[in-house]
């Protein structure tokens, strides 16, 4: 059974459709690339995963489970939603780190306040956030930068700053980790750095979703690409099949022009 | 010795002054977050009877909202307010409320929707996300326009003898009224020393704010 299993999401934002019956599904340790130009609705497909937005018609299953229909979306409330988006992570492609705090504060707030709704929070409160604290120092030392774990975010470099958004998000061991152009508000020479620890995160089977225009990244990594044109998946299937053999005409215009700029 | 008499005399003014100051303080400040959080409510009718409110308040002058907040509730209600110095306070929580909802304002609005949105895809709830996300970098951004509101405030406590309460001035016009006019002068010092300390104490917040940049 597949681990996500997006149906026919369409969302609209007044009469402009930004997204038309996407549909696809991703198997556990899976990485999915999306690629497409400008406007094409990539970032509102990541924000409807993770409940930024409403899809208007459409479902999201996980292993199954419909987490979210369209049709009865009204009856969710806050604490549902809250909920069933941690089974997904967002990397923003800003970082948005919380400026007040450490790297490893940035890393272990949302843990040590999800623990507070744990029976035993009470009994066991500081054997808890002493855990939450090492899994933060281990997370980060995954990312290679332990010795960054006092720093705060203007202190840091935007290469490490998104490293540290990364570990952010991987704190909640989310089932499905976003991302959202990762490396597109960096300098060229701190984009290697941040693709390394994705790289890694596909080695060790983390299932993902990575919006890119880094092509050659998606090609490598990826085991599925999407490719979307005005709010459709215009095509779908293997690296090999996108990149190398692309059916659609506006496949090929797309993967001209970029590999034409390279 | 005169000068101590006359000092010891305006001190108990003075008293009168901080106490006004200090009470407006402690409940203009959360009621301000209150009538911001009103200001910016989805709900539009809330919304337009908050900001009318706002507009009336500081649009006219606070000396004229002190008379009528011990004048009316007599005339109109036959409850009159019976002490002068809670009609005072009252006037000036109201009016001090309401400047500093556009101080809070301001600054949540100013801080990126994004810090939002990324708590949110954290899993954290909307009271986490203000409180452990927002508010410091709020209280940060606000500080040089609430120190300028703070110290207004200050200054504005001499207001208060419209209805005769006496706060500091009004002690020292009493020597002026039976010739002595030096008191009245000496009368800034106690604002200068006052006003100094509030600066030396918003500047101290600032710097211990300063670790980090929003
Ligand atoms: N909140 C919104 N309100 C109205 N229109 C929106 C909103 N968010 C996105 N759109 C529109 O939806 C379309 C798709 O936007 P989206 O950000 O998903 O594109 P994208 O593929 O991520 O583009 P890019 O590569 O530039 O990031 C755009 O035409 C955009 O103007
Ligand atoms: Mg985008």
């Amino acid at each position: 059974m597949a681990l996500l299993e997006v149906q026919n999401i369409t969302k609209r934002f007044g009469t402009d459709e930004v997204l038309r019956n996407v549909s696809f599904s991703l198997a556990e340790g899976e990485t999915l690339a999306v690629i497409g130009s400008s406007g094409s609705g990539k970032t509102t497909l990541l924000r409807c995963l993770n409940f930024l937005e409403r899809p208007d018609t459409g479902c999201i299953s996980i292993r199954g489970e419909v987490i979210y229909d369209a049709a009865v979306s009204q009856s969710y409330n806050d604490s549902y939603i809250q909920q069933n988006r941690l089974h997904f992570g967002l990397v923003f492609q800003s970082f948005h780190l919380f400026p007040q705090y450490t790297a490893l504060q940035n890393i272990t707030l949302a843990p040590e306040l999800l623990a507070q709704k744990r029976p035993d929070y009470g009994a066991n409160k500081k054997r808890i956030l002493h855990e939450i604290q090492q899994e933060g120092l281990h997370i980060l030392d995954q990312v290679g930068l332990s010795a960054k774990c006092g720093f705060y975010p203007h202190q840091l470099s935007g290469g490490q700053q998104q490293r540290v958004a990364i570990a952010r998000a991987l704190a909640l061991k989310p089932d499905i980790l976003c991302f959202d152009e990762p490396t597109s508000a960096l300098d060229p020479e701190l984009t290697g750095e941040v693709l390394k620890i994705i790289r890694e995160l596909a080695q060790k089977n983390t299932t993902m979703i990575i919006v890119t225009h880094e092509m050659r990244f998606a090609y490598q990594v990826a085991d599925q690409v999407l490719f979307m044109d005005e709010g459709l998946v215009v095509e779908h299937g293997s690296p090999q099949a996108v990149f190398d053999n692309p059916s659609n005409e506006r496949t090929k215009r797309f993967l001209e022009r970029y590999f034409s700029d390279e | 010795m005169i000068f101590w008499g006359v000092t010891l005399n305006l001190l108990s003014g003075f008293e009168t002054t901080l106490l006004i100051f200090g009470l407006t303080l402690l409940f203009a400040l959360p009621l301000g977050l209150l009538v911001a959080f009103g200001a910016m409510s989805k709900f539009k009718p809330l919304r337009s009877i908050v900001k009318i409110f706002v507009w009336i308040i500081r649009g006219s002058p606070l000396m004229l909202q002190i008379i009528i907040v011990y004048y009316v509730p007599g005339f109109m209600f036959g409850a009159p307010i019976t002490t002068r110095f809670v009609a005072v306070i009252i006037a000036f929580v109201i009016n001090y409320a309401c400047y500093f909802s556009e101080i809070y304002r301001g600054g949540i609005e100013s801080i990126a929707h994004s810090q939002s949105e990324a708590g949110q895809v954290l899993g954290m709830t909307k009271g986490q996300i203000f409180f452990r996300v927002v508010l410091l970098q709020v209280i940060k951004r606000i500080i040089p326009p609430m120190s300028n509101e703070i110290i207004t405030l200050v200054k504005d406590t001499a207001l208060a003898r419209v209805i005769m309460v006496v706060e500091l001035i009004m002690e020292a016009e009493r020597f002026s009224n039976s010739g002595m006019i030096w008191p009245l002068f000496y009368t800034m010092v106690f604002y200068l020393l006052f006003v100094g300390i509030l600066t030396l104490l918003f500047g101290f917040i600032e710097k211990k704010l300063n670790y980090f940049r929003a």
